[in-house]
């Protein structure tokens, strides 16, 4: 149960690249986990041949994949938006990205799992009669951290509130005196540099294989669309909510039906939302 | 009428072209290639009545494929049903499950559609993993009945795979050229549109959705007497899921056509290829050339051949 | 007085918290030329979206023909004979102008018989539009107007008892808009009932028999278009925004 609590913290941070590109952008980033993973492996990398911390990685490499994001974007936008085609064809591109990227990694790494070495995995503190691994709990501050930061980054500041703006009315953003495709391209970009913490923080938690990041597909989605889409304070309830109910049903059933969890949460909660062409 | 009787011969010559190669007993290797790029055809035929035609993306193409094949496996270990049992079963239950995601997301926007199909394949590989009686995860061995027409089993199950390509292009044509088609091009242009011109699109999506799942069922039944030993990795092949969209994408998704030629040309390749590159080397390539279609020639080779012809 | 061709009773639509449409009611009779106007925002597109189908309601009835379609589904809607055309046209950008209009002939107008009779229908409403040179052309290769006529063409296909025209005018020139208006004309009638949803004044005033005025989802005055232009109600949402 607890686990489940920390393991939701874990997933908002996994999500929140979602949450923004899909939730806020309207852009369904089908290959966000690849770049999650992606993510994985360079902490692994860093961390084998430099005995670097992941999670340190992963906050190095912000920048990298922030830019990787940008160009990704562009791409899409001079491919697809600008034409007004994104849908068929926008998702078969990320598809297409998702699959490289996942099968590159395949190529270069093989198929065996990789993990990470830190001092602190492997220890536990004692918590109220509870063991608590540091191997969940580094990684659910830091996702908590990470929320936080991009509940700031959105409200506060001027490109935050800017894209919180694109995505409700593209009049208005120009009145402010912001480029929309700016806007979006800043957003995509702070999407895909979340995604390179949230790698770090996955290896951190188990070791990974480059097919790992389909397991990830079906909760991203499920938080998002569970927690309103967009909503990032959504995105936390919803992962705690997904958290506990996989270690649940990991404890009563067994670890192997914990992506139906996340598959039967998604399924609900698009039955829910309100139905119709226009409905968003 | 004069044209679908053409048809009608057309296809029969295919088919009689199909049994006639397999009576020779040519190098196996062609029969067990032949049934592979087959197969294929079944497969992006299928994808496209529903991505195609509709413009609703399938990303859980192995999803389908996999609960016609272990319908199969489940059925041979049950009651050793014949080979068209497994078929017609396998089509069946694949539809059904086309049916249900559908039910469930088709009145959403297409993303919602998509991203579900996405996961599917993995929970219901994980589903599969954990059913002992036809295999989990260390799968599930299967005999072959004895006495197969042309001498060899995997020869039989060529010729059976041509008689579906026959008929899986031959219903994709059908509803091509029929109304339903044409509400499905409407709603795959503008689906609010359609829908306030008297185009039922729930409806039309729903029927989509169900041809695609049954004829990719039916595409998995042969499956497990053609590997003889089926397990959740192989049926689950992520090369399913690209390759399904990747033939039509290459090909031409606007008619039946586009996934014919998508579906030998890479086929073929890929037969060729496995000789010499290792598979991931395979999908990676299949993954660039998919993104360089996508981007840069959407309309596939029938689209670039109608461009060149100046229409 | 002939019975309504279409109630609206107590219409209401909300967006989260925003309420575009607050119970507004309005009954239009068969045959009529009947014009929706209101500023910016207030609720004309929300409340066709909601007569047609496009929209589910939060609260209200809808009736035609003395049925109620609250409902029916949207395609169904149109079937029966409620047709609207879009604001920013909506062609079917892979077929030909021609076939544009087959598919609501086939689908709405229930012509699903004999396909040399669906093409010789829709070459005739062309003509009737002025479009029979473009029918083999793809939407992409039109006009501005061209596809606004486009957009009437195919609501004409469907054999509409009720037209709702939305904006079919707006950014036209001042010849365009006579154009479109005497299709409108003509097609009234016809015997087709039409409403009309208008920014450009001239057009609504000369085209409409009696005008409702909407501002910010709520029905502020009715009228003939003399009453309408002189009434302060009306002067004030327009100005006061």
């Amino acid at each position: 149960m607890v686990a489940g609590l920390l393991l939701g913290g874990f997933y908002a941070a996994v999500s929140l690249g979602v949450s923004l590109i899909f939730g806020l952008l309207d852009i369904a980033n089908i290959a966000q986990p690849a770049f999650v993973i992606l993510g994985s492996y360079a902490a692994y990398v860093m961390n084998r041949s430099f005995g670097l911390d992941a999670i340190l990685t992963g906050l190095l490499f912000t920048p990298v994949f922030y830019v990787l994001g940008a160009v990704v974007y562009r791409l899409y936008y001079e491919s697809f938006e600008r034409r007004g085609e994104e849908s068929l064809r926008g998702l078969v591109f990320f598809f297409g990205v998702l699959f490289i990227i996942e099968v590159s990694l395949s190529l270069k790494y093989g198929v065996d799992y990789r993990l990470v070495e830190a001092a602190y995995i492997g220890k536990s503190i004692d918590l109220g009669g509870v063991g608590i691994a540091f191997r969940l709990l580094v990684p659910c501050l830091v996702g908590l951290a990470m929320t936080l930061a991009l509940h700031l980054f959105l409200s506060r500041t001027f490109y935050g509130r800017a894209v919180m703006a694109v995505s409700q009315d593209r009049l208005a953003l120009r009145l402010m005196g912001a480029d929309p495709v700016r806007i979006k391209t800043i957003a995509f970009g702070v999407g895909i540099a979340a995604a390179s913490l949230a790698g770090a923080l996955l290896i951190t938690i188990a070791p990974v294989v480059p097919s790992t990041d389909r397991d990830y597909i079906g909760r991203m989605f499920a938080i998002t669309v569970l927690g309103g889409m967009g909503s990032i304070a959504g995105t936390l309830v919803a992962a705690v909510i997904l958290g506990v109910a996989e270690s649940l049903m990991s404890t009563f059933f067994g670890p192997s039906w914990s992506l139906a969890v996340s598959f039967g949460i998604l399924l609900v909660a698009l039955a829910v939302r309100p139905a119709g062409l226009l409905g968003r | 009428m004069a044209r679908s009787t053409r048809t009608l011969l057309v296809g029969l010559a295919v088919v009689g072209a199909g049994i006639l190669l397999a009576a020779l007993r040519v190098n196996p290797y062609v029969y067990f290639a032949g049934y592979v790029i087959l197969q294929y055809v079944v497969i992006a035929t299928a994808w496209n009545i529903l991505g195609g035609y509709a413009g609703y993306v399938n990303f859980g193409t192995p999803a389908f494929f996999a609960l016609g094949a272990y319908t199969a496996v489940f059925l041979i270990q049950s009651t050793r049903a014949p080979l068209p049992v497994l078929i017609l079963a396998g089509g069946l239950v694949s539809g059904l499950l086309g049916l249900g995601i559908g039910y469930l997301t088709l009145r959403l926007r297409g993303v919602f559609f998509s991203i579900a199909t996405l996961a599917l394949s993995i929970v219901l590989q994980t589903m599969i993993i954990n059913w002992e009686y036809v295999g989990g995860s260390r799968g599930l061995s299967v005999i072959r009945p004895s006495g197969p027409p042309f001498g060899s089993y995997v020869t039989f199950l060529f010729a059976v795979m041509v008689l579906l390509s026959v008929v899986a292009v031959t219903v994709a044509r059908f509803i091509e050229r029929s109304w339903v088609g044409r509400g499905l091009a409407a709603l795959r242009d503008n689906e609010e549109a359609a829908e306030c011109m008297g185009v039922p699109t729930l409806r039309l999506k729903l029927f989509a959705t169900t041809v695609s799942g049954v004829l990719l069922g039916v595409a998995g039944a042969p499956f497990p007497y053609y590997v003889t030993f089926v397990e959740p990795t192989s049926a689950f092949n992520l090369d399913y899921a690209v390759n399904a969209l990747a033939m039509p994408m290459i090909g031409g998704t606007t008619s039946w056509v586009g996934p014919v030629i998508g579906a030998v040309l890479l086929g073929t390749a890929q037969q060729l290829a496995t000789v010499t590159i290792s598979s991931e080397m395979n999908l990676f390539i299949v993954g660039v050339v998919l993104v360089a279609f996508v981007v840069l020639a959407p309309e596939g080779i029938v689209g670039l051949v109608r461009r060149v012809r100046g229409r | 007085m002939a019975p309504a061709l279409l109630e609206v009773d107590g219409l209401t639509k909300r967006f989260g918290g925003f309420t575009a449409l607050n119970g507004v009611s309005l009954d239009v009779t068969p045959g009529e030329r009947f014009g929706l106007i209101g500023p910016n925002g207030s609720g004309k597109t929300t409340l066709i979206n909601c007569v047609s189908g496009a929209l589910p309601a939060d609260g209200g009835r809808i009736r035609f023909e003395g049925r109620d379609i609250t409902a029916v589904p949207a395609h169904r809607r149109t079937r029966l004979g409620i047709v609207r055309s879009f604001q920013i046209p909506k062609p079917f950008t892979s077929m030909t102008v021609a076939q544009n209009l087959a598919i609501p002939l086939e689908y709405a107008a229930g012509a699903r018989s004999d396909g040399a009779d669906v093409a010789a229908e829709a070459m005739e409403i062309l003509r009737t539009i002025g479009l029979e040179s473009k029918a083999h052309t793809r939407p992409a290769g039109l006009t501005q107007i061209e596809m606004r006529k486009l957009e009437l063409a195919r609501a004409m296909a469907a054999k509409p008892k009720l037209l709702i025209s939305d904006e079919a005018m707006a950014g036209l020139s001042s010849a365009e808009i006579d154009d479109i208006l005497a299709i409108l004309f003509r097609l009234n009638e016809r015997g087709i009932t039409i409403i009309m949803i208008e920014h450009i004044m001239r057009a609504v005033m000369r085209f409409s028999e009696r005008i409702v005025v909407l501002d910010a989802g709520e029905r502020i005055a009715e009228g003939t278009p003399d009453a309408i232009v002189r009434n302060p109600v009306v002067e004030k949402a327009y100005l006061g925004e």
